[in-house]
C-alpha cells in the first residue's frame, strides 16, 4: 500500500520566474498562459491591478504579481506571460516574468511555510503569507504561492 | 431506469403544468361551471402525475393522484368547486410548486408534507359525493365512465354518406388500453396504423396530436371507414399488445353524435359497468332515460380542443446560458470581422474588404436575431400576478381586480429576471396601502371591487411597466408628517416642498406609511428596494397619484442591457465609453470658455451654468501627452434635471458597444459600469454617469 500511496503525494505545479526567484501554483488552478497583450487600466483599482484584457471575448482583470507580493517592478520583455488562474469562482490573469516549466515535486520535499516564519524574524511574516511552503528539487528551491491569500482583497473589499 | 437526463424535461414541463394549474384554477373559482378550465386543470393534474411517478417523486405523484380524485368529481358535477374546495385545490398547487422546486434544487419532495392536504381532499371526496358513489370517487381512471362519443360536423357527415354510398362500413371504434400500459402513446400509433392498413381513420377523439402528445386517459375513440368487416377489424386490433378492450359498433350517416352511450356496457370490462352507472345516477336520477340532454359537453368539446391547438407553436426550449455563449460568440466575430476590416484596409486588398463588407451584413443580421432569441415577453413574469392578487386580496378582506395589458411586450431576458419582485412589491404596495376596504370604497361613491391594472407597452427604445390602482392615492401632507417623524427630512425641507416632490420621499430608505406592520408592506423596505433594483437595470421609476382616484407607478426600463449606443471618447492614450441615453450633446470649446464658480469650473451654454469635470483627473489617467490642445471636447450628460459637461481630449464616434461585466474580482468600482470590447480587441471601460457628476 505504500508505494501505491507514493503518487497522491506529489504535486504538480507550474513553476515561474518573478526576478531571478522561481515561483510556483499548483497546475489545477491554471487554466492557460498568454502572451503578453493590450491591458486597459481600470481606475480606483489597488496598485497592483494592472487593468483589465480581452480573453476571447471576454473581461479579464489581471494582477502585477510582483506588486501584490511586493517585489520591485520590472521592464516586461518577450518573456513575460500572462497565467490565466481561476480559483473558486474567481478568474484572473497573472503577469509573470516568464514561465519555466511544468514540475512534479513530491510533498516531502515541500517545507511548510509555518515552519519558516516560526525561525524568521517578524518583520518577514506580512510576506510570507502568500507562501505556502518551498519547494526543494534537487536543490533548486521553488516558493509556492498561496492563490487564496494573493487573490484574498476581493473578499476584503466586499 | 436512469432518469436523469429526463430531469430537465421533467422540472421545465412541471413549471408549464403548475402555471396552468395556476391559471386555470383562477378561471374557475371566477366560474365554477368552466367545463374547459376544468377539464385544462385534471389533464395537467394528470399529466404531472405521470411524469412525476416516472421519474419516481412519488409524493408528488401521491399528492396529484388525489388532486385528480377530487377534480374528477367536480368533471362529473358531482362536487360543487365552492371556495373551500378551490382554496384546498390551491393549497395543493403550492405544495406542488414547493415539492419542485425542492426537486430542482437537489432536495428531497420530502420535506414538505403533504399529508395534511391529501385528508383534506379525501375528507372532500368522501363528504362531497355522498355515501353511495363514495368509492366510485376513487377510480383515477374515470374511462368507463358514461361515453359522450364523437360529434361530428357537417364535413366529416359528408365523408360519411360519400362512403356509405359506395358500400363501404362506417365503423365507430372504442379502444380501450390496459391500465399497466406505460407507452400509450406508442399503443395509440400502432393502433392507427393498423387501422389504416385495413381503411381510413376519419376522426378520432382526442385527436390526432394529442394521442401522440400522450394528451389522453387509458380509451380513444374513432371513426373509421373500412371495406373489411367488424370481426376483421375488431381481430386486428385486439391483435395488438396491451390493449383492454375494442368496441366497434356501425355507424349511420345523419347521427350528430355518434356512440353516445351512457353507461357503455364494455363487454371486456364488465367490472366497472356497475360503478359507471353509480356514478351517474346522484346527480340526477332521471338522467339514465334520457342520455342526451344530460351530456352538454360532447359538442362543446371540438371547440374547446382545437382552442388548445393553437396555443402549442413549434418551440423550442433553449438553456439561457446556451444563449450567452452564443451571444458571446457573435460578439467575438463582429470583433474578428473588424480585425479583417482594418487588415483589408492598412493593405489595401480589394477582395478581402469586399468579402468582409458581406460578412459585415451577415454578421450584423446574426447579431440582432440573437438578440431578438433573448428577448421573452413580459407575460412570464405578470402570469404570477393573478395569483398574487387572489391571495392578497383574501388576505386583506380586500376585493380587487387585476387587469393585464400588453404582456405580450417584449423585454430582454436579463430584465425580466429582475423586474418580477420589484412587480410584486409595487402590487402589494397597491392593494395594501392604495385599494380601500369595500365599505371605504362604497362610502366614497366607487364601486367595491377596486381596480389594480398592470400595464406594458413599448415606448421608443424602452419598455414603460405600469401599475396603477383606483385607491386612495397618496397624501403629501401624510408622506410628510411621516417623514418628519422619522427624521428622513427636517421641518425646514418640508415646508419647502412640493407635492410632487413630496410624494417621491416614499422612494427613501427607511420610509414606510403603513402603521401597522402588516405580513404585505410596512416594514419599510419597500420602496426604496424597488427604486434601487429599477435603476440598476438602468431605468426610472417614477410615481403619479391623486386624493381618491389612484395612484399610477411608472417604471421605465431599456430594452435591452447586454448591447447599447454608446460615444467612445480618448483621455490621453486611455478611451471610455459614454452611454448615449444619458447625452445631450457635445460642444467644441476653448480654454478661455471655462470660469470658475466658488471654486469650480463651469461652462455657460445658452445662458444655463453647466459643471464641468475633467475626465483626466477625475479618473487619475496618468499624463503621457503634456501638450495642451487649442480644443476641447465637451461631452454634456444628464441624470435626471442635472447636466454636466464631462471634458474629453477626442471624440472618437458613436459605436454599438456590447457591454460586458468587470467580473467579480472588479465589482463595486465607482464610476464605472462595465467595459465593452472594441474592434480591435482592446477593452474600454463604461462611465457611469450618475456617479461621476457626484
Amino acid at each position: 500500500m505504500g508505494q501505491k500511496d507514493a503518487p497522491v503525494n506529489e504535486v504538480q505545479i507550474v513553476a515561474f520566474k518573478l526576478k531571478r526567484e522561481e515561483y510556483g501554483m499548483s497546475i489545477l488552478n491554471v487554466e492557460e498562459i498568454k502572451r503578453l497583450t493590450d491591458i486597459t487600466r481600470v481606475p480606483f483599482t489597488p496598485d497592483f491591478i494592472k487593468g483589465v484584457m480581452n480573453l476571447r471575448g471576454s473581461v479579464l482583470p489581471v494582477i502585477d504579481i510582483k506588486k501584490r507580493i511586493g517585489l520591485p517592478p520590472e521592464e516586461y520583455s518577450d518573456a513575460t506571460r500572462i497565467i490565466v488562474v481561476k480559483l473558486e469562482d474567481i478568474t484572473v490573469g497573472m503577469i509573470v516574468d516568464a514561465v519555466t516549466e511544468v514540475l512534479t515535486i513530491s510533498s516531502d520535499n515541500i517545507t511548510n511555510a509555518k515552519q519558516l516564519t516560526s525561525t524568521d524574524s517578524e518583520a518577514h511574516t506580512e510576506q510570507n503569507h502568500f507562501i505556502t511552503g518551498i519547494g526543494n528539487l534537487n536543490n533548486r528551491l521553488i516558493i509556492l504561492l498561496n492563490l487564496s491569500e494573493i487573490l484574498g482583497f476581493c473578499n476584503d473589499n466586499k | 431506469m436512469d432518469t436523469n437526463q429526463y430531469m430537465e424535461m421533467f422540472l421545465e414541463e412541471s413549471q408549464d403544468h403548475l402555471q396552468s394549474l395556476n391559471d386555470r384554477l383562477l378561471d374557475l373559482e371566477k366560474d365554477p361551471e368552466d367545463s374547459d378550465a376544468i377539464n385544462e386543470i385534471f389533464r395537467s393534474a394528470h399529466t404531472l402525475k405521470g411524469m412525476s411517478a416516472t421519474m419516481g417523486y412519488t409524493t408528488v405523484a401521491e399528492l396529484t393522484h388525489d388532486m385528480e380524485n377530487v377534480l374528477d368529481l367536480i368533471r362529473n358535477e358531482k362536487l360543487k368547486a365552492d371556495e373551500d374546495v378551490i382554496d384546498v385545490l390551491f393549497k395543493c398547487v403550492d405544495s406542488l410548486q414547493q415539492m419542485v422546486d425542492n426537486i430542482s434544487n437537489g432536495e428531497s419532495e420530502d420535506a414538505v408534507d403533504v399529508q395534511d392536504l391529501i385528508t383534506k381532499l379525501n375528507d372532500i371526496v368522501n363528504g362531497g359525493s355522498s355515501a353511495p358513489a363514495a368509492d366510485s370517487g376513487a377510480a383515477s381512471t374515470p374511462a368507463p365512465a358514461a361515453d359522450p362519443g364523437i360529434s361530428l360536423d357537417d364535413v366529416d357527415e359528408d365523408v360519411l354518406k360519400k362512403a356509405k354510398d359506395s358500400g363501404m362500413n362506417i365503423l365507430y371504434i372504442k379502444v380501450t388500453l390496459a391500465d399497466t400500459c406505460v407507452l400509450k402513446t406508442v399503443r395509440a400509433y400502432m393502433v392507427m396504423s393498423a387501422l389504416d392498413d385495413l381503411g381510413n381513420v376519419i376522426k378520432s377523439d382526442p385527436s390526432a396530436e394529442d394521442l401522440e402528445q400522450e394528451k389522453f386517459d387509458f380509451s380513444f375513440k374513432l371513426i373509421f371507414i373500412t371495406d373489411a368487416d367488424e370481426k376483421k377489424v375488431e381481430e386486428t386490433l385486439l391483435g395488438i399488445s396491451e390493449i383492454a378492450s375494442v368496441d366497434i359498433s356501425h355507424v349511420e350517416p345523419g347521427e350528430k353524435v355518434v356512440g353516445a352511450t351512457p353507461a357503455a356496457a364494455a363487454p371486456a370490462a364488465p367490472a366497472p359497468a356497475p360503478a359507471a352507472a353509480l356514478a351517474a345516477a346522484p346527480p340526477a336520477p332521471v338522467a339514465a332515460s334520457k342520455p342526451v340532454s344530460t351530456k352538454p359537453a360532447p359538442a362543446k368539446k371540438p371547440a374547446s380542443a382545437a382552442h388548445h391547438e393553437n396555443k402549442a407553436a413549434q418551440t423550442v426550449r433553449v438553456g439561457i446560458e446556451k444563449l450567452d455563449a452564443l451571444m458571446n460568440l457573435v460578439g467575438e466575430l463582429v470583433i474578428n470581422k473588424t480585425r479583417l476590416e482594418q487588415i483589408g484596409s492598412t493593405h489595401r486588398i480589394p477582395e478581402l474588404v469586399e468579402t468582409v463588407e458581406q460578412m459585415d451584413r451577415v454578421t450584423g443580421d446574426l447579431q440582432s436575431i440573437v438578440m431578438k432569441v433573448r428577448m421573452v415577453p413580459v407575460g412570464q413574469v405578470f402570469n404570477r400576478f393573478p395569483r398574487v392578487v387572489r391571495d392578497l386580496a383574501k388576505e386583506l378582506n380586500k376585493e380587487v381586480n387585476l387587469t393585464i395589458e400588453g404582456e405580450d411586450t417584449e423585454l430582454d431576458r436579463t430584465v425580466i429576471d429582475e423586474i418580477g419582485d420589484p412587480l410584486v412589491h409595487l402590487i402589494r404596495n397597491s392593494m395594501d396601502h392604495g385599494v380601500e376596504h369595500p365599505d371605504e370604497r362604497v362610502a366614497k361613491g366607487k364601486p367595491a371591487v377596486g381596480q389594480v391594472g398592470l400595464i406594458a407597452r413599448h415606448e421608443g427604445n424602452s419598455v414603460i411597466i405600469m401599475v396603477t390602482d383606483d385607491g386612495a392615492g397618496i397624501d403629501p401632507d401624510i408622506v410628510k408628517g411621516k417623514a418628519l417623524e422619522k427624521g428622513i427630512i427636517t421641518q425646514e425641507d418640508a415646508d419647502n416642498m412640493t407635492d410632487a416632490e413630496a410624494i417621491r420621499i416614499i422612494f427613501l430608505p427607511g420610509f414606510s406609511t403603513s402603521d401597522v406592520i402588516t405580513d404585505v408592506s410596512g416594514r419599510g423596505v419597500g420602496m426604496d428596494v424597488v427604486k434601487t433594483t429599477i435603476e440598476a437595470l438602468g431605468g426610472v421609476i417614477d410615481v403619479e397619484t391623486k386624493k381618491d382616484e389612484g395612484s399610477v407607478f411608472k417604471i421605465k426600463l431599456p430594452l435591452t442591457l447586454a448591447i447599447i449606443q454608446a460615444l467612445l471618447v480618448e483621455v490621453q492614450t486611455e478611451i471610455y465609453a459614454i452611454p448615449l441615453a444619458s447625452i445631450d450633446s457635445t460642444i467644441n470649446i476653448t480654454h478661455d470658455d471655462i470660469k470658475t464658480i466658488q471654486n469650480k469650473e463651469t461652462i455657460v451654454i445658452r445662458g444655463e451654468i453647466i459643471p464641468i469635470v475633467r475626465l483626466d483627473q477625475a479618473l487619475n489617467v496618468p499624463r503621457v501627452d503634456d501638450k495642451a490642445s487649442e480644443e476641447i471636447y465637451v461631452v454634456i450628460v444628464h441624470i435626471g434635471n442635472k447636466k454636466c459637461g464631462i471634458m474629453v481630449d477626442k471624440l472618437i464616434g458613436q459605436q454599438e458597444i456590447v457591454i460586458k461585466a468587470l467580473g467579480k474580482l472588479l465589482s463595486g468600482i465607482k464610476v464605472i459600469s462595465g467595459a465593452t470590447v472594441l474592434g480591435n480587441g482592446q477593452i474600454a471601460l463604461i462611465l457611469d454617469v450618475a456617479t461621476l457628476m457626484q
